[in-house]
């Protein structure tokens, strides 16, 4: 039991990183979303980890039991979930709406039409015509 | 035993996400991720926290999982393979790893009654909220009263999401009215879920009421009410078509709902101000202050489940009205 007494906290670590290596690594707004929630989780878990007591019960007071976890963890991450689907629900409306504006939801593909989009406006301002204008697609291949 | 359960669930739920961390079909990610939340919900079923294991089944196994699938029809199923080098990622990710692992060696072990986090305010709700607010199960009476302020704020949020995606994804009347022509669903074929769904319906919707008026002797409360309550209506649309659903939760009333639930809320706090209280000091609503505690508590619960079940109806109805705005606009 004593080797394993920060087991929790550990994989709550190691959770977390996973979570935060898929946000920064991975292209696909999607799946970043996806990374960002195993990432909120995993600080969910650290809280209701903390909050347990060996040998306690659920925190709904009867005659029979002495002992009760805390009920503050809970109610913090009860409501952070409910939260956490709101804030995920927006964050894939804004998704979809740079699906229907880039035609893709991958990083680099978004920043590559960013950077085209400025260097035609900064061309045309130099006197070229947009049909002329370099494309960074085609610098690429 | 409990420990046994806790241990093999953490080991599952590394193994979940390392396999949405590699995948790239996202149609897979998205359902490991529904596991992930099932897993994740045993896991505080098991650490005592009943009302969390609840919300976390509801919510991340449900309807999370049917927005990510929604949003998947919409922007394609898989997921590019990268350019760049991880190393970089990977690096940062093993640096901050390891200090983290480090600042948990000095931390108080798993499950210690000592542990600082249980000698302040959680000894006062353990102890006296039964006197004080005398509902039995104390997540509420934290929730609802001791903490009633904080979960406005949370209620403010989810309707402030509402909002924001209400604005993000707007429906044009004329995809309506090209809807309203298609006469048959798209699942009209699927007959046995229909008629299953049909004999679940009402009852999803009353276990969404005792959950919601029963929140206060047992896990449960406005939260986990309104996510089934929703769920239930969802599960409906699903199979019945977005016309028949509209018909009974018209967009315009469901955001009326919204902003009731919250301004009811809001409400509560400042009758308490008038009759002479704190804001959402409830014990001035009635003779006795533990009768206006309970009244207090229903009255917010209640504006809770209001907001919670609509901001999720209409958060749904607006993502499948873009599916089949999507559909028309290549049509056209």
């Amino acid at each position: 039991m004593n080797i394993l007494g920060l087991y929790n906290y550990w994989i709550v670590v190691v959770l977390m990183m996973i979570g935060f290596y898929v946000v920064i690594a991975h292209e696909n707004l999607i799946k970043k979303l996806v990374g960002l929630s195993i990432f909120q989780t995993s600080v969910f878990f650290f809280y209701i980890s903390m909050g347990k007591i060996s040998g306690a019960t659920a925190p709904i007071l009867d005659e029979q039991y002495q002992l009760y976890s805390n009920p503050l963890p809970h109610v913090l991450i009860l409501t952070a979930i409910v939260v956490g689907i709101a804030t995920t629900a927006m964050g894939l409306a804004l998704v979809v709406r740079i699906q229907e504006a880039y035609g893709s939801i991958e990083e680099h593909e978004i920043q590559d039409q960013d950077t085209q989009d400025q260097m035609e406006s900064r061309l045309e301002a130099y006197g070229f015509r947009k049909k002329h204008a370099l494309s960074v697609r085609d610098l690429d291949e | 035993m409990e420990t046994l359960i806790d241990i093999v669930l953490l080991g599952f739920l590394v193994l979940t996400a390392l396999a949405v961390a590699k995948m790239h079909d996202l149609f897979a990610v998205v359902m490991l991720s529904g596991i992930y939340s099932l897993l994740s919900a045993s896991l505080f079923l098991d650490l005592d926290a009943v009302d969390v294991a609840f919300t976390e089944a509801s919510v991340g196994a449900g309807i999370s999982t049917l927005l990510m699938l929604a949003s998947l029809k919409l922007v394609g199923r898989f997921e590019k393979r990268t350019r760049y080098r991880p190393m970089l990622a990977l690096g940062v990710v093993l640096a901050t790893g390891t200090l983290l692992i480090y600042g948990t060696l000095d931390m108080p072990h798993f499950g210690s009654a000592e542990a600082p986090v249980h000698q302040h305010v959680a000894p006062r709700y353990l102890n006296d909220s039964m006197e004080e607010v005398g509902v039995p199960n104390v997540v509420t009476s934290v929730l609802a009263s001791y903490r009633g302020y904080d979960t406005l704020g949370e209620t403010l949020v989810v309707f402030t999401a509402a909002i924001g995606v209400i604005s993000l994804l707007r429906v044009s009347r004329r995809t309506k009215e090209e809807e309203k022509q298609k006469t048959p669903a798209d699942m009209q074929q699927q007959i046995i879920l229909r008629v299953v769904v049909k004999w679940l319906l009402p009852l999803i919707l009353i276990f969404a009421l005792y959950v919601q008026f029963h929140g206060d002797y047992g896990p449960g409360g406005g939260f986990q009410a309104g996510v089934i309550f929703a769920a239930g209506i969802i599960l409906y649309t699903m199979l019945f078509g977005l016309n028949n659903a509209s018909r009974v939760f018209q967009p315009e009333h469901l955001e009326r709902i919204a902003a009731l639930g919250v301004l009811l809320y809001a409400g509560v706090g400042i009758g308490c101000m008038v009759l002479g209280g704190n804001f959402l000091d409830y014990n001035g609503l009635s003779h006795d202050p533990v009768h206006g505690q309970h009244l207090g508590i229903l009255l917010v619960e209640l504006g809770v489940g209001l907001t919670v079940a609509s901001v999720m109806i209409t958060i749904f109805f607006k993502f499948t009205w873009r599916t089949v705005k999507h559909k028309y606009v290549k049509k056209r």
